[in-house]
């Protein structure tokens, strides 16, 4: 045969394969309003940049007739490409092959580019879309499962994991997404869960929709297992280049800093929060009022939302941030909002992104609930992440910082590299009218008219305590400085700091207060 | 941001520049103005757990009943046993008492958190 002919061949057997589950298939799966597994590889990557491996992977199944059984691909497609030019490694499962299920060829295609992104130190992208384990192959699916979780946990905090649900992504499945740093979600197409809607009527007789148990909305707003929300497939893959653009490629690296910008003129931050610390306003206001372009990246947008966390320019290099919100439970810190700081904390250590803090809350949230939730255990893991992460931190206190809740917001004691503090910040050991109602108890009590002589209480506390100053002449603060100074002292914090170097105890690993 | 101006009603007061409905919430004495989760307003109020009631503690099917109303018994005696997670588990009496009323039967599919007996 010659060698033309032979290319015909091989021309013929890829577009076989590469139509995955036939017509068919695809037709229902677009019915649903979802891609196919390789238009929406072809979607996130640049243009002619996508070379697939294993295309022409079989599985190795013998039991109950899969022996007769062809599935394209095995129901996964892999491959590299780039993103905005940087490499990336990529796989996405093909619902219309055997509903994306999981055998062991599929699972191997998805560990060799596992193995590959993490060698090769660049970020890696799945997108998952199946209806779960392939029952007939048995354990070897499961065996599958484990080779996935355990590649997830070797390459965290080595390259970025980012995970994709276009689909179900049901039982054992889930934990792969749950391992990775960043979970993207699609309104009505996303289903994630350990036991399905199926089971739980069975086992209780609750009739609940797959939506309702897990769908992309539960995810973002209820359990905080996805950290980006989109209404299409088009904008989650918009959303993903943009978190790209903000990370780097791996921990070797640094995040591509690019020609700086001044944020929109229209904010003015030092208007934005209002003097009375007890008013609200949306803390986002300042970070865009603070970063280049007025552009920020909002992670986890819908969950907790009494902190603020993501990633914004600051003289062209990305940074994190993590903000307490004033407007939502008064910024407090409670299980959830630590839970979300903390992890978005070492995820910035991870990856030499300088970590800013701004700080605005009255302290813990009161409550039953929250203390039977273990917020002594969650709230720990903000001292934690801060305490460990060695990259450049920079503090700056707006107005309130109370009792612990300053001590966890990046305070000097921490560790913080710079900490700034405007001129109506309040640091003090609690509010000023806990504080006076203990310290002038016998007064107030022994007065004729309590009510008066504790609100004179409250503002002779206020006047004394309830400033930048007392925290400056400690050196706990290193500046006070005005609003309009920030983004100025922010980037001149970063060029000091950017090549810090610190070193702690040798040990193995620490024990976070999971 | 849009779910949150459904959930605070109209005694709220407007947040600021921007037009939601504000409540407050009190810490430390402190009295904030700000909005609330759903979670926060939906969080259960705690109340002291009864002793003389048992209830469910995982989700399951009743398999057998050994006590009935007005039977005396005693710390350990075997109560029910709960089909769970494909496990048959035993449920004892927790201190000797007189059986008030047993709320389930045979075959009953339960939640957790279920009232299945009282004493008096």
């Amino acid at each position: 045969m010659p060698l033309n002919r032979k290319i015909e061949e091989l021309k013929k057997r890829r577009e076989v394969v590469q139509m995955g589950g036939g017509e068919k298939a695809i037709e229902k799966q677009q019915a649903l309003g979802k891609m196919t597994a390789r238009e929406r590889i072809l979607a996130l990557l640049d243009a002619d940049s996508f070379t697939e491996y294993d295309l022409f992977a079989e599985h190795e199944a013998r039991d109950f007739n899969m022996d007769k059984q062809v599935l394209h691909g095995d129901g996964v497609v892999i491959g590299t490409g780039t993103m905005s030019g940087s490499p990336i490694c990529i796989f996405a499962q093909d619902f219309t092959v055997a509903g994306g299920s999981l055998g062991l060829m599929h699972a191997r295609k998805i560990t060799k580019i596992m193995d590959h992104a993490l060698k090769m130190r660049v970020p890696l992208i799945g997108i998952n879309d199946s209806g779960g384990a392939r029952i007939q192959e048995g354990v070897n699916s499961l065996a599958g499962y484990g080779e996935i979780f355990f590649r997830n946990t070797l390459s965290s905090g080595v390259i970025p994991q980012i995970s994709v649900i276009l689909g179900p992504c049901a039982g054992g499945a889930v934990y792969s997404p749950a391992l990775t740093d960043f979970v993207f979600v699609v309104d009505n197409i996303s289903k994630m869960f350990i036991t399905g809607p199926e089971v739980i009527k069975t086992v209780l007789g609750e009739e609940i929709s797959m939506e309702d148990l897990g769908g992309a909305r539960v995810h973002s707003e209820i359990t905080g297992n996805a950290h980006f929300f989109a209404e299409t497939e088009a904008e989650c893959f918009d959303q993903i280049k943009k978190l790209i653009s903000m990370i780097p490629r791996s921990n070797d690296s640094q995040a591509k800093r690019i020609e700086p910008k001044n944020p929109k003129p229209e904010i003015d931050i030092e208007h934005v929060v209002p003097g009375d610390p007890k008013q609200p306003y949306d803390i986002r206001d300042v970070v865009k009022g603070i970063v280049d372009d007025s552009e920020f990246l909002e992670v986890q947008e819908l969950w907790a939302q009494n902190i603020v966390i993501g990633f914004g320019r600051i003289n062209g290099l990305p940074c994190g941030f993590v903000c307490n919100q004033p407007l939502v439970l008064a910024g407090v810190l409670d299980v959830d909002s630590s839970d979300k700081a903390a992890r978005f904390i070492r995820y910035c250590d991870a990856f030499n992104m300088p970590i800013i803090t701004l700080v605005d809350l009255p302290g813990y949230l009161p409550g039953v609930d929250q203390e039977h939730a273990g917020v002594i255990r969650h709230g720990a893991k903000m001292l934690y992440a801060y305490s460990e992460a060695t990259v450049p931190k920079l503090t700056v206190i707006l107005r309130k910082a109370y009792g612990g809740g300053y001590i966890a917001m990046g305070s000097r004691h921490l560790r913080s590299d710079f900490v700034f503090a405007w001129p109506g910040a309040e640091i003090a050991v609690m509010g000023p009218e806990g504080a006076a109602n203990i310290i002038f108890r016998k007064e107030i009590m022994a007065s004729e008219d309590p009510e008066a002589t504790r609100k004179e209480k409250v503002a002779e506390y206020k006047e004394k305590f309830a400033n930048p100053y007392v925290a400056a002449s400690k050196g706990y603060v290193d500046s006070v400085i005005e609003p309009s100074e920030t983004r100025k002292m922010l980037m001149h914090g970063i060029d000091v700091a950017i090549n810090k170097s610190v070193s702690g105890p040798r040990k193995k690993h620490g024990i976070p207060p999971f | 941001m849009s779910d949150m101006t459904h959930q605070a009603d109209n005694s709220g007061e407007d947040c600021g520049q921007k037009k939601v409905r504000c409540k407050s919430l009190v810490v430390d004495g402190g009295k904030y103005r700000t909005l609330l989760t759903k979670k926060y307003e939906n969080r259960r109020k705690w109340e002291k757990p009864n002793p003389k009631q048992i209830y469910t503690y995982i989700p399951g099917t009743v398999r057998e009943i050994f006590v009935s109303s007005g039977d005396r018994v005693k710390a350990g005696d075997k109560m029910l046993i709960l089909e769970a997670m494909k496990m048959y588990n035993t449920i004892e009496v927790p201190a000797d008492g007189i059986v008030k009323k047993v709320h389930v039967s045979s075959n009953d599919r339960l939640p957790k958190g279920h009232l299945i007996v009282e004493f008096e």
